[in-house]
């Protein structure tokens, strides 16, 4: 779509870059934890309209009339600098809503799917939907602290993930441990245009 | 949970789904808006455009004017007036529309984000 631009009476206004983060992984999985954890501004809920009408295709006619309920997806906020921001969007915890995925993963940077190792089949169709997609993503293992921590490369078996895709322990209670995997993330995105961040 | 549901059981319409609601009250039934409008495409309210200055826009529009008063993103504005993405995206085409505010959509591309861009979100990040 394009842009419009807009001439701001010569007044030097920055509209940032935005880029788009997905936060993924089953139900308690800590999605909501990790955001706010990493959020620069109070966590914010925004939500999205489901219809019982034309779901999936463009024909929404006749909806207005029709009930209708909300999904919410939790987003945050790191500013980077002036001109660079990046969004964190909680992907909807069921199913069902996968076909809100889609619109939140457009465009996206790429993607974490939090891994709970007392369930963790529940991330499965994460992995799935960005595998198939080629949306590069992280597994962050969120270590609870009443589970024995698991060896990563037991995870990865598991998980049957790719060598390539980089797996994390972390806390998604903790800003630090969860800067790291958001770090793990933007240097495999880096790799995979062979590009590689040096380390500093 | 609903003791009873409205109309016919509807598999969408459950306790996990949320609240029943009519969303699109206040966009006079309109359930399109003219443009797509990204999560994170900026809206930035024109030069001299004060919200007070159009008395005849609906609160929810007039607010809409009030917080792009800085770039502010299509999510975050949904948040602040607690309505649905596609109920701020019609309220958002009424003003584009009206030429009252600009929406910058982020730009789509092979090279975007680049390497220098990649870097700088990487030492941001560890600068946290």
């Amino acid at each position: 779509m394009d842009s419009v631009r807009y001439d701001h009476a010569g007044s030097a206004v920055t509209v940032p870059l935005a880029l788009k983060i997905l936060i993924a992984g089953g139900f308690g999985a800590g999605k909501t934890t990790l955001v706010s954890a990493l959020s620069e501004v109070r966590p914010l809920q925004t939500e999205e309209v489901l219809t019982d009408a034309g779901i999936g295709t463009d024909d929404l006619s006749g909806v207005e009339g029709k009930t209708t309920t909300t999904v919410a997806m939790d987003f945050g906020r790191i500013t980077i600098n002036d001109d660079l921001q990046v969004y964190l969007f909680g992907t909807p915890g069921q199913d069902r809503f996968w076909f809100l995925w889609d619109e939140l993963a457009f465009g996206a940077l790429g993607a974490v799917v939090l891994a709970d190792t007392r369930r963790l089949a529940d991330c499965f169709p994460s992995i799935d939907y960005f595998e198939q997609r080629g949306i590069p993503f992280v597994v962050g293992v969120n270590c609870f602290e009443d589970t024995r921590r698991f060896d990563l490369e037991t995870v990865r078996r598991a998980l049957d993930l790719d060598p390539d895709v980089p797996m994390v322990l972390c806390d998604a209670r903790d800003r630090q441990s969860g800067k790291l995997v958001l770090i793990s993330l933007v240097e495999h995105v880096a790799r995979q245009r062979g590009e590689p961040v040096p380390a500093t | 949970m609903r003791t009873e549901p409205p109309g016919p059981q509807h598999e969408w319409l459950d306790g996990d789904a949320g609240p029943v609601v009519r969303p699109y009250t206040l966009t006079g039934g309109r359930v399109r808006s003219a443009a797509g409008f990204d999560l994170v495409a900026f809206v930035l309210a024109g030069a001299g455009h004060d919200a007070a200055a159009h008395p005849q826009l609906p609160p929810e529009h007039r607010r809409l004017v009030a917080l792009a008063g800085h770039p502010v993103s299509v999510a975050e504005l949904a948040a602040e007036l607690d309505l649905a993405v596609g109920v701020i995206r019609v309220l958002l085409g009424d003003l584009l529309a009206q030429g009252l505010v600009a929406v910058h959509e982020p730009p789509t591309g092979g090279d975007i984000p680049n390497d220098d861009i990649l870097k700088a979100v990487v030492s941001g990040l560890r600068a946290l």
